[in-house]
């Protein structure tokens, strides 16, 4: 939706770029951090190091900075796409290009995206373009209720895409976790905990927990990712998981790694919250939660971050008959901690719709009966919302200090139709924005051939 | 996903009735005895009705009227069902005439979508209600899609609520070359299709190209499997159609082919043919086929390529109707663009804006204003309220219904939408909603929100949408 001006021309960003040390000042825009709190006018952001020094009012700019000029307009964080699966595919149609579930794999717990993910898969380009710097990226089930492991990334212009592997196990407990787990929801409930007493049954190898490892095992590159993978280690033949998945499952089951649950319907949210009176260490956030605003205290109370669509309103299934355009603002409104993510909504391609999603909650409020949220807060649930559900909001989201400099200047309110983006950082290196979109616009500007066909045009 | 299952997935569910009788259109045996009476003009007519309305003034709007023109301090008067006066705050005001203050607020023609299926494939989407494709044979002209529309789509009353949808079309999906017949409808809640009808609009015929039919067909190991398998089928059926049309006028009591009817009705112009097509050489294709057989295409949908032939789309006087911003969920869609919607307008073709989708088209106005933005800022200086054209007149023509409505001229149907602040902003919403003058939706009044059949008795019943 976003505009894709080049401001910089000649930067190629192929191959791994270190952050740059330069310091870049950002001087006379609105600012906006990004945590809730108002826009400030006139304000500066100073980045260095690849890290944001300062930013707000009455910040000074460092002698030899270089200065750029955003009076008129506004200076953000990058937005941070709060569940997606960018990266895993180029054409959805096109299945051997896309990566974002395993329909015949044997495993299902244990894959981790980070090696599907391709930073230079044209939604990359075009996402950074409308300015979405980092993304929640997990993959899809397919015959378990167990997707595997997602990753946190940037949407930067080289090859280093990760911010944080493995950061989460994906799973489904509403109606697609029926029919993952073989036709019911009471079949996937017991699925899942079968699954985790498989993993807590999992028996380090004698002398494990990584130190010592008994005569004769695998050399410890084998076991550097998790030791409970090792050869040594005893289960009992009575099992449905691979020793791979149920591995996987010992940091989720330790609290150690965040699981994301897919749930829509208010029963199944009270479900998913009962989980942690039976395993007491589990990191929960719930994704989807279209009914979330029928219990939105109970989920306030288990202080469970939520990850949901902004715009659901309709009927779609049987668990989502409650949908409403108010559900993010009514969950807020309880307390619960809610941030905006694209679930089963073109998530690998249009995550740059966020901006406009939050947009419209501010809208509905002027309309008699709804709740949305205030422009602060809608940004914030495209920014330092979605950080923090996945447990980075120290890392990124905001403009905080210290924070990595994912940084967007805009000609307008970000939230806004007419707006576009006019230039991006990503770790403090300032980005190319140019795509096969923009090329195609521009060698179409006029459509008939010149003395030459369009393949020989001149760029 | 959402894209990809309205594109997609409802071609794709299907394959375990491959094994259907698939063969094409054909002709009725010899010796089949003459039909016993005619045919009706117009089987399964309308009977929608317009509700009771009441004269109505809004004054000190900003009046886009759908065909480009903009009035600041506008006053607008309808009355009877129709409008009775557009222009400046000198416009007089029948006495009684309830009086709405815009101020601060727009006023716009009813929004139209060119490219629904709604009530073919409604929420909640479950296989019982998979009624858009007629996947049993790549050539199935005779299907309707109004005798798959529920009426209780849930779906219908967001796209008044949120998007100020007053008139929409119906269509069958892509995963035939003929689809069969598109419906134009009125949003208005109704128990049956008849009564949603738009009366008099023509009927339209559902055309697709590319990747869905060769997909759904080959993989039967059936005929189309190929794009040029596609054109063949298609060239052959048409040929069918045009021999049939000499048999029948050379003997009335050639025995009907409902689907063959259909096409014969679509070259003499009574049905309009919109055209499922994504790439630019595709269209080309078809534009040839049109000449060679004798009909017209009203309109590529999807179109996303339109922007590489904005200059034979206006040559040929076809419409595209497109998305802002859809692309990449196939192959056809890879080349797609942001600022195909203002590159077609510029080449003087016919632009729409259209949704294919029941989240789409609650938010056309958005999807309108995000085309616009994209195409000034690569230097496509259009405005406001010529951009509202893709949402109004050229919808309407590309339906045949320009006379009735898709614009704010006396004497055509007052479908009109007051919304709370710039329609081309994220945070406008629509605050009245009129059809023929009567106000159906009203966001300060609960009992001016429609609540679908399916809705009554749900968690969220009657709630804010």
């Amino acid at each position: 939706m976003r505009s894709f001006r080049l401001l910089l021309a000649g930067i190629a960003l192929f191959g791994a770029v270190p952050a740059s040390a330069q310091t870049v000042a950002i001087t006379g825009g609105r600012v906006v951090i990004g945590d809730g709190t108002e826009p400030i006018d006139g304000g500066t952001v100073v980045v260095r190091d690849g890290r944001v020094v300062a930013a707000g009012a009455n910040v000074a700019v460092p002698a030899g900075a270089q200065v750029i000029d955003a009076r008129g307009k506004w200076v953000t964080p990058g937005i941070v796409a709060g569940f997606s699966r960018i990266g895993l595919v180029e054409v959805d149609a096109v299945d051997p290009s896309n990566d974002i579930q395993a329909a015949t794999s044997p495993f299902s717990a244990a894959i981790d995206v980070v090696p599907a993910i391709n930073p230079q898969s044209s939604s990359i380009a075009v996402s950074r373009a409308a300015g979405v710097t980092r993304a929640v990226v997990s993959p899809a089930t397919a015959r378990s209720i167990f997707a595997g492991q997602g990753a946190v990334i940037d949407l930067g212009g080289d090859m280093n895409p990760i911010t944080r592997a493995r950061a989460f196990q994906y799973i489904e407990l509403g109606e697609d976790g029926a029919a993952d787990a073989g036709g019911s929801r009471a079949a996937a409930h017991v699925l899942l905990r079968n699954a985790l007493r498989e993993a807590r049954d999992l028996r380090l190898p004698i002398g494990g927990g990584g130190r010592g490892r008994p005569q004769g095992a695998a050399p410890p590159e084998d076991l550097a990712e998790n030791p409970y993978i090792g050869a040594g280690t005893q289960r009992s033949d009575d099992v449905l998981l691979t020793r791979f998945d149920a591995a996987a499952l010992v940091p989720v089951l330790q609290g150690r790694q965040l699981l994301l649950v897919h749930v829509e319907r208010a029963s199944d949210i009270l479900q998913v919250l009962a989980l942690k009176r039976e395993f007491a260490n589990l990191r929960i956030v719930l994704v989807g939660a279209t009914e979330g605003w029928r219990v939105a205290d109970q989920i306030a109370a288990a202080r469970v971050p939520v990850i949901a669509n902004a715009l659901n309103d309709l009927p779609a299934t049987f668990e989502q008959l409650a949908a409403t355009q108010s559900n993010v603002g009514r969950m807020r409104e309880a307390g619960v901690q809610v941030a905006l993510g694209m679930i089963n909504d073109d998530e690998a391609r249009q995550v740059r719709l966020l901006s406009q999603y939050a947009g419209n909650l501010v809208g509905i409020g002027r309309v008699p009966g709804h709740t949305g949220l205030s422009w602060s807060q809608a940004f914030a649930a495209i920014s330092s919302g979605p950080a923090e559900a996945v447990g980075l909001g120290g890392e990124i989201g905001s403009l905080r200090p210290g924070r990595r400099a994912d940084v967007v200047i805009w000609d307008g309110d970000p939230l806004e139709l007419s707006t576009g983006v006019e230039a991006v950082w990503i770790d403090g290196v300032r980005q190319d924005l140019t795509n096969r979109q923009t090329r195609l616009r521009e060698r179409y500007r006029q459509p008939q051939e010149g003395a030459l066909p369009h393949a020989y045009e001149p760029r | 996903m959402r894209a990809q299952v309205a594109a997609l997935g409802a071609a794709a569910l299907l394959f375990g009735c491959a094994n259907q009788g698939v063969q094409d259109v054909r002709p009725a045996a010899e010796g089949t005895p003459p039909p016993q009476r005619a045919a009706s003009a117009d089987p399964y007519p309308s009977t929608y009705r317009p509700y009771p309305s009441v004269p109505t003034a809004i004054t000190n709007a900003t009046i886009f009227d759908g065909e480009g023109g903009r009035i600041e301090n506008g006053t607008i008067v309808l009355a009877e069902g129709r409008i009775q006066a557009v222009g400046g705050p000198d416009t007089p005001i029948p006495e009684g005439a309830t009086r709405i203050d815009g101020q601060g607020r727009w006023v716009t023609p009813g929004v139209i979508d060119v490219h629904s299926h709604l009530g073919d494939y409604p929420s909640p989407g479950v296989d019982a209600h998979s009624d858009g494709n007629e996947i049993t044979s790549p050539v199935r002209p005779e299907v309707w899609a109004e005798h798959s529309v529920w009426p209780h789509d849930p779906g219908f009353s967001r796209a008044l609520a949120n998007g100020g949808i007053t008139t929409l079309q119906i269509l069958p999906g892509s995963a035939n070359l003929f689809g069969g017949r598109g419906v134009t409808l009125r949003n208005v809640p109704a128990r049956t299709v008849q009564g949603m009808r738009f009366p008099g609009a023509p009927r339209g015929l559902k055309l697709a190209c590319g990747e869905n039919p060769k997909r759904v067909y080959g993989s039967r190991n059936q005929m189309p499997g190929t794009r040029m398998g596609n054109v063949a089928l298609m060239r052959a059926t048409w040929q069918r159609a045009v021999e049939y049309r000499e048999r029948r006028r050379r003997d009335p009591n050639t025995a009907r082919d409902m689907a063959l009817d259909t096409l014969v009705e679509a070259m003499d112009g009574q049905i309009l043919i919109h055209n499922h097509c994504y790439r630019a050489d595709e269209m080309a294709i078809m534009l040839d086929m049109a000449r060679e057989f004798g009909f017209r295409i009203s309109t590529f949908h999807h179109a996303v390529e339109a922007y590489k032939i904005g200059d034979l789309l206006r040559a040929n006087g076809t419409c595209a109707a497109m998305w802002s911003d859809w692309w990449g969920f196939k192959m056809e869609a890879y080349d797609a663009i942001n600022e195909n919607v203002p590159l077609v307008h510029q080449a003087g073709a016919c632009a729409i804006v259209h949704s294919d989708d029941a989240n789409g088209i609650q938010r056309l106005n958005q999807e309108a204003a995000k085309a616009v933005a994209d195409g000034r800022r690569m230097g496509i200086q259009i405005s406001d309220e010529v951009a509202w054209r893709w949402l109004a007149i050229n919808p309407a023509t590309a339906l045949g219904i320009q006379e009735e409505t898709g614009s704010l001229r006396v004497g055509k149907r007052a479908d009109v939408v007051l919304w709370n602040g710039n329609p081309m902003s994220v945070y406008t919403r629509p605050q009245q909603v009129w059809l023929d003058g009567a106000l159906l939706y009203d966001m300060n009044d609960p009992r001016r929100r429609p609540v679908s059949d399916f809705e009554l008795g749900q968690p969220g019943e009657g709630d804010v949408k």
